[in-house]
């Protein structure tokens, strides 16, 4: 049978089964099971109705029981066992064999930093564009380009960004837009500017402001406001924005030390450190239209009399913004930013497409892949997934639970 | 502790649409002025054009004789109170209530007095660390208050505050209004409804807004018993006044004008000598006509309809010829009037009459 035809024919049996099932098994109820009519009329009208929700629900029921709530249980049975010695249990040695690994340590670590930076930072840029497009005849145009980006698939986006990151020998003409920019620096006054002093001014302006950041803390605390957990929160505060503004300063310096290698064209994504933000910015790329168009909505919902209200009472733009617009739509800026979490946190494909997890850029959901599929160890890719599980559960009820608050 | 001056002041919208011209009016410090008009008359626009928040097409604004076209709202020093009061959600009574004082970047006592003070006033003191979606509507409409007092602004605006109330609280929070203003006798303040009572009670002198522009400036009971014209005899008052055809068959001090229903009525407004035979509507409000069985009637018809108030009785008569149908209000109980035939009379001056729309008695 001819391919298209076993697709229609697919797409026909799936949807006239469904027809079917809701229809004969609505009848079934009301006719044989509990009919409405003999002495029992109102009674089995009352059953029907309380039995006809879970007919609806039932096929959902079944389907994600059967492809999600079993592979759970299974994968965590398969994670104790060993494929070599048949199935074997071995009780928690794969884990042990995991957390010994090298690669799976580098995949922690990477993935803590795509949490750390792609939720942030879609969210900022989408709640950027959505303030910037909003109330704008030529908004939505923007809004749709910043948009598109979403009806990509992750491999299609990775492909290409790999031909943005694309590298060609030295003399050949580079077909990599970063390369083509980059080849433009020379050493001269442009370079200076554009590669050292805006970058080095940059990094000196975060670490600036992490700094005032981390010193209001440091006063807030001392005045002991909200009690001991709030000072220890605080502390801790202080101390991770201390951090990043030494990392912002060093930053800085490298900024205006480094040695740049003019002319030579780089291969972007075989540089350790950097070649994984490389990869998030597909992300970032592909999520901001997401977080622009949630946040767009919000703001749409604020009030528009609380705004007005904070004009007379003197707020200029920026007050506006960060002291009346934001803390309205707080929940739904955290309902994006746990959502976005939950991707970076299952984040494959792009990194499977793009370096396949060389050049210390291995991720945990292709680490498991790795050792699931290319290994062929069971046990040790089951582990892995559970890792998984594990840091996704939390951030995904507290993503349910806070989505369901925004809807009351 | 201002006084405004408008002047020629004019809104257009996207070049094309005119929502106001040629508003000229002139505040004193201390009024409580009220403009009304039907809705879509531009009376919130005008009030937003004075706060600051629409931009003013062309004419002057000034405050305290200084020019403000183009001043930002928060230096105007003018407070508004919104329709839906606009308190910000996330933050409790207190903040509410300092954040313009905190923008303005005043002294922690500073602010913390100001509140407090104004807590006091509007009896919000056990509420101040509360957030909005705690309180009743009447309490949110008082922190609205309280978040304009604290401010002690020259110019207190009003946009149609009570309308989102329950009629009980609407009435209390009205004389609450009337009392504010009693206690801070030099401020200034101007407010918007479409709601007669508060038009008339709150008001020292009422803006009448239709057609674009000012039907009438005047206190509540100018209004009441001379208008200016025909627009606001029948805007104010309710129900609103009736209007008789007729012509004018003796001037002079007093005229007498036969109706084209056959009733005659003398009215107290003066008329000259070559008025004689002029085509006008005679005003009669409904409170105003008497019952009568003499010759001197103004209005005879067929009772269609009553009402019932208690107080006093509503009679609806039938239509004769392009009239609007003629009301009556009698005081007390007249269950037995419908489908009779009543005759009604007028005392002079309680008649108005209006040629081409405009009162004579102006001019």
């Amino acid at each position: 049978m001819h391919p298209a035809a076993q697709g229609l024919l697919t797409i026909f049996l799936g949807v006239g089964g469904c027809i079917a099932y809701f229809y004969f098994s609505n009848q079934f109820l009301d006719k044989v099971l509990f009919p409405a009519k003999g002495e029992h009329a109102g009674r089995n009208i009352n059953r029907a109705n309380m039995v006809r929700p879970w007919l609806f629900l039932f096929p959902a029921i079944f389907a994600l029981g059967l492809y999600l709530a079993y592979p759970v249980f299974a994968t965590l049975w398969y994670s104790l066992t060993d494929r070599d010695q048949g199935g074997a249990f071995v009780g928690l040695a794969n884990y042990r064999q995991m957390f010994d690994d090298p690669k799976f340590w580098e995949a922690v670590q990477n993935n803590m930093l795509w949490l750390l930076v792609v939720p942030a930072a879609s969210t900022a840029f989408g709640l950027l564009a959505a303030q910037l497009t909003d109330r704008i005849k030529w908004g939505s145009i923007a809004k749709s380009l910043i948009f598109m980006p979403m009806a990509i698939s992750f491999v299609g986006a990775s492909v290409i960004f790999k031909l943005i990151y694309d590298t060609r020998p030295v003399g050949q003409s580079q077909i990599g837009v970063l390369n083509a920019v980059w080849l433009q620096f020379d050493g001269g006054v442009g370079s200076f500017l554009i590669l050292r002093l805006v970058p080095g001014l940059l990094m000196i302006c975060a670490a600036a402001a992490a700094l005032y950041v981390a010193w209001g803390m440091v006063q807030k605390a001392l005045v002991g406001k909200g009690g001991g957990l709030a000072t220890a929160l605080r502390g801790v505060g202080t101390l991770l924005l201390a951090g990043i503004a030494f990392a912002a300063l060093a930053l800085a310096f490298g900024a205006f030390t480094k040695t740049y290698a003019y002319g030579v064209p780089q291969t972007w994504l075989t540089i350790p450190g950097w070649n994984s933000f490389f990869l998030m910015i597909v992300l970032i790329w592909i999520q901001t239209g997401f977080a622009m168009v949630i946040l767009s909505a919000a703001l749409r919902g604020i009030p528009e009399e609380t705004v007005e209200a904070a004009i007379v009472d003197g707020a200029n733009p920026f007050q506006v913004f960060f002291k009346i617009k934001m803390p309205q739509i707080s929940g739904t800026i955290v309902v994006v930013w746990t959502t976005i979490t939950l991707v970076v946190l299952k984040v494959f494909d792009i990194v499977f497409a793009m370096t396949n997890g060389q050049w210390e850029t291995q991720v945990l959901a292709n680490y498991m892949y790795d050792k699931l599929f290319r290994a062929n160890d069971w046990g040790l890719g089951s582990a892995s997934a559970m890792i998984i599980m594990l840091l996704v559960s939390p951030i995904l009820i507290w993503n349910v639970y806070n989505a369901r608050k925004e809807m009351r | 502790m201002a006084d405004l001056k408008l002047t020629d002041i004019a809104k257009t919208y996207g070049g094309t649409v005119e929502v106001l011209k040629h508003i000229d009016l002139d505040i004193k410090e201390g009024e409580l002025i009220v403009f009304v008009g039907p809705s879509g008359c531009g009376k919130s626009t005008l009030l937003r054009m004075i706060a600051g928040l629409e931009k003013i097409t062309s004419g002057t604004l000034e405050i305290d004789g200084q020019v403000v076209n183009d001043v930002p709202p928060a230096q105007r020093g003018i407070a508004m109170v919104f329709q839906s009061y606009a308190l910000y959600p996330h933050m409790t009574v207190r903040e509410n209530m300092s954040f313009a004082l905190k923008l303005a970047k005043k002294s922690a006592s500073e602010i913390e007095e100001a509140v407090n003070k104004a807590a006091q006033i509007l009896q919000l003191e056990e509420y101040l660390d509360r957030l909005p979606k705690a309180l009743s509507g009447g309490q949110r409409q008082r922190v609205a208050i309280g978040r304009s007092i604290v401010r002690d602004p020259k110019v207190y605006l009003f946009d149609e505050p009570l309308s989102n109330l329950d009629a009980a609280l609407r009435v209390a929070t009205r004389i609450e209004i009337a009392q504010l203003k009693e206690s801070m006798p030099e401020s200034t303040m101007i407010y918007v409804t479409h709601d007669q009572v508060e038009a008339m009670t709150l008001a020292s002198r009422i803006v009448v807004l239709a057609n674009k522009g000012i039907a009438q400036v005047g206190t509540p009971l100018e209004l009441y018993e001379r208008p200016e014209n025909e627009f606001v005899a029948q805007f104010i008052g309710s129900p609103s006044m009736n209007l008789l055809a007729g012509e004018i068959i003796e001037t002079g001090t007093q005229t007498v004008v036969t109706l084209d229903g056959g009733g005659t009525v003398t009215s107290a407004v003066p008329t000259r000598d070559n008025e004689k035979g002029l085509r006008v509507n005679v005003g009669v409000r409904p409170e105003d006509m008497l019952e009568t069985t003499g010759d001197d009637y103004l209005f005879e018809g067929k009772v269609n309809f009553t009402e019932a108030l208690g107080e006093v009785t509503l009679l609806y008569f039938n239509k004769v010829g392009d009239n609007d149908a003629v009301i009556g209000k009698l005081p007390g109980v007249h269950a037995g009037l419908r489908g009779k035939s009543v005759r009604m009379k007028a005392e002079p001056e309680k008649v108005q009459v209006f040629h081409n729309g405009k009162s004579l008695y102006y001019r």
